[in-house]
């Protein structure tokens, strides 16, 4: 069968910035593929050269077959994009916006007025359809957004971090619609730094790091390959670096402890790699109690998806993010999106 | 603000809404054709116009402004020179009658220069990208689109003018001296609102855009024969304005207010070099309007690799 997606060796560069340096995903039919990392990792550069918006340095991308940089024409007619922001036209109404999407897409008018309908409904538009798009929430837009974008029912749906700033009930609306879309068929790229989102939806995720693809499969796959579980453990509310060095020192010759790491980050609590058995939990609490150590929190949890960026890249999603923030110039980034090329 | 949301539709009951028996079957034959034809093209053109209109419709500023503003200049101008010794205007009995021309092309152009900007502010805004990711026939339908739009409203404020210069006593030309005015406007309007939108996918944002339309619009106007005829000008300027695709549009339309008997081999220039006959603007027109067309290809095409 022919991949949805097939992305091999892609390569793009603005400037000085490589956004991708080497990214090769195979995404199936009727699959939902999650593309996860922290922002400035090269997901939209990748996702904008999918939906012939970029042109690659190099590599090669194909959607449902057919080659992005030669046939761009046909590979859009199988396309949908959501893009990250929201941008409609103020002025007119949501009806009026799906008309011109529809003529876009070469609807015939008949079949236009029955898949605008169809999106009202599904989306719960009824009540916006007919209002201009400058009084909705950003909820509604969001919505309005998907009905665009799946307005011609695509076979392969792109979106950009769907939910970003998104108040939680349109949050779940979104998921809901893109389940139903997983049932009709629909292919599903998806971008997010929620690995939450990733995890509920995505039946196979791609972990991608400083533009390149540092892990890709099944996220229950992904995060049984790290082994073990986890347990997090709090001394006091604010543990003092001597004292969480102490229990690190004790808990760390448990013969059930693979290793033992202080976060700082959080109030020198410890995060702990445990054999995947049922006492362990038990065999921290009574080792705390027997040295006479005290204990304010502790929790065991199953390997997370973050575990796995942990794992292969050194720092959580979190701290990439924070890291991020300070070397992007979001300015340039929004002008090389305008200028595409 | 709190909005009880009604349960989704389940995920089999949804899937079954978006996967009807009519799109399915559209979705086959489209795999079929090879190409989309100008039926398609026409369909996102009139579309895309569409949208300009209706934004038009509910901010009739720009309307009003645009039509109000030609006249001003009618008027302002036409008083500035009215003293001007008869005679030192060509053939025209008076300025206001001269200068009804370079209003007319003026006014067409400007709005024509202009058409960018709104193209500019949904490429920002991220509007555009619609445009973009969507199977377009051609991506001209964007340029047809604005072109349209603007030559309806350069239609209304050709009429305008026409109607101001007429009560004010400059005549108006025959029916198909206007039927002539009009098919002038028309091919400046497509010629310069191709090289708008061609500046608009170059530049790199509306603050480049509007500089360049600031220091092309008004120097354009003052080296044309709009404000002053040919033997008028300095030597210099007058080779500078024989250049200028405004005079070429000008000066034609000039002449058949003038002129009821006119016809194509009318001489209707004469340029330091050059005599230039009514048909020759025509061309000059035509390529003019070819060119740009044709210039801004290369533009368009960019983000389609």
């Amino acid at each position: 069968m022919v991949a949805a997606i097939q992305i091999k060796h892609l390569k793009k560069t603005y400037g000085p910035v490589q956004a991708v340096q080497d990214v090769s995903l195979t995404i199936e039919p009727g699959e939902i593929f999650g593309l996860l990392g922290p922002n400035g990792a090269g997901k939209t550069t990748t996702i904008r050269c999918v939906c012939t918006l970029a042109t690659p340095d190099s590599g090669r991308v194909e959607v449902m077959g057919i080659p992005v940089l030669t046939q761009p024409q046909r590979v859009r007619q199988h396309l949908g994009y959501i893009a990250q922001e929201v941008a409609l036209d103020k002025v007119l109404t949501g009806r009026e916006l799906m008309r011109l999407q529809a003529a876009l897409y070469h609807l015939p008018g008949p079949l236009a007025q029955q898949r605008i309908e169809a999106m009202i409904q599904l989306l719960e538009l009824e009540e916006w359809a007919d209002q201009k798009t400058g009084t909705y929430s950003g909820g509604i837009k969001k919505r309005l957004d998907l009905a665009l974008g799946m307005l011609h029912q695509p076979d392969v749906l792109v979106l950009d971090e769907p939910t970003v700033g998104l108040d939680i009930e349109t949050r779940s609306a979104v998921w809901a619609f893109l389940r139903q879309l997983r049932a009709a068929g629909t292919t599903i790229l998806i971008t997010s730094h929620y690995l939450e989102e990733i995890d509920t939806l995505a039946n196979r995720v791609g972990i991608i790091d400083q533009g390149r693809v540092i892990a890709a499969g099944r996220p229950a796959e992904l995060k049984d390959q790290l082994g073990g579980d986890r347990i997090t453990l709090r001394l006091q509310e604010f543990t003092t670096p001597a004292e969480a060095e102490t229990a690190r020192l004790l808990l760390a010759h448990l013969p059930c402890v693979q290793d033992v790491i202080i976060n700082a980050a959080q109030g020198n609590s410890l995060n702990l790699l445990v054999d995947r058995q049922a006492e362990a939990l038990t065999l921290v609490q009574q080792t705390m109690a027997t040295a006479g150590l005290p204990i304010f929190g502790i929790s065991q949890s199953r390997p997370s998806l973050d575990d796995v960026y942990l794992a292969a890249t050194g720092r959580t999603l979190i701290d990439a993010e924070l890291a991020a923030v300070g070397q992007r110039d979001l300015k340039r980034e929004k002008k090389q999106a305008m200028k595409g090329g | 603000m709190s909005t009880t949301l009604p349960t989704p539709l389940s995920n089999s009951a949804g899937a079954a809404a978006l996967n009807s028996a009519a799109i399915q079957s559209w979705k086959e034959s489209l795999a079929k054709t090879a190409r989309p034809d100008w039926r398609d093209f026409w369909q996102e053109t009139l579309a895309m116009t569409q949208r300009l209109f209706i934004q038009l419709q509910r901010r009739p500023s720009t309307l009003v402004a645009g039509v109000v503003q030609p006249l001003i200049w009618l008027v302002l101008f036409g008083a500035l020179f009215q003293n001007v010794p008869a005679g030192l205007f060509g053939e025209s009995r008076n300025y206001g009658q001269f200068l009804g021309a370079g209003i007319i092309v003026f006014t067409a152009f400007g709005g024509a220069l202009n058409a960018g900007l709104p193209v500019m502010f949904d490429r920002e805004f991220g509007f555009l990208n619609r445009f973009l990711v969507a199977p377009l026939a051609s991506r001209y339908s964007i340029v047809v689109a604005s072109a349209l739009f603007i030559a309806s409203l350069s239609l209304l404020q050709t009429a305008a003018i026409l109607s101001l210069s007429a009560l004010l006593g400059a005549g108006l030309p025959n029916f198909l001296g206007l039927v002539l005015v009009l098919a002038i406007v028309m091919a400046l309007v497509l010629g310069v609102t191709a090289l708008s939108l061609g500046l608009t996918f170059a530049l790199p944002g509306h603050i480049e855009l509007i500089a360049v339309i600031f220091v092309t619009n008004l120097p354009l106007l003052f080296s044309s024969t709009a404000l002053v005829p040919l033997d008028f000008m300095p030597h210099w300027l007058q080779i500078v304005a024989s250049f200028n695709p405004l005079t070429y549009a000008i000066e034609p339309i000039r002449y058949v207010y003038l002129h009821p008997d006119w016809s194509w081999s009318s001489l209707v220039l004469q340029t330091p070099f050059f005599n230039v006959s009514l048909a020759a603007c025509g061309v000059v027109l035509t390529i003019f309007c070819a060119g740009s067309l044709a210039l801004i290809q290369p533009l368009l095409r960019q983000r389609m690799a």
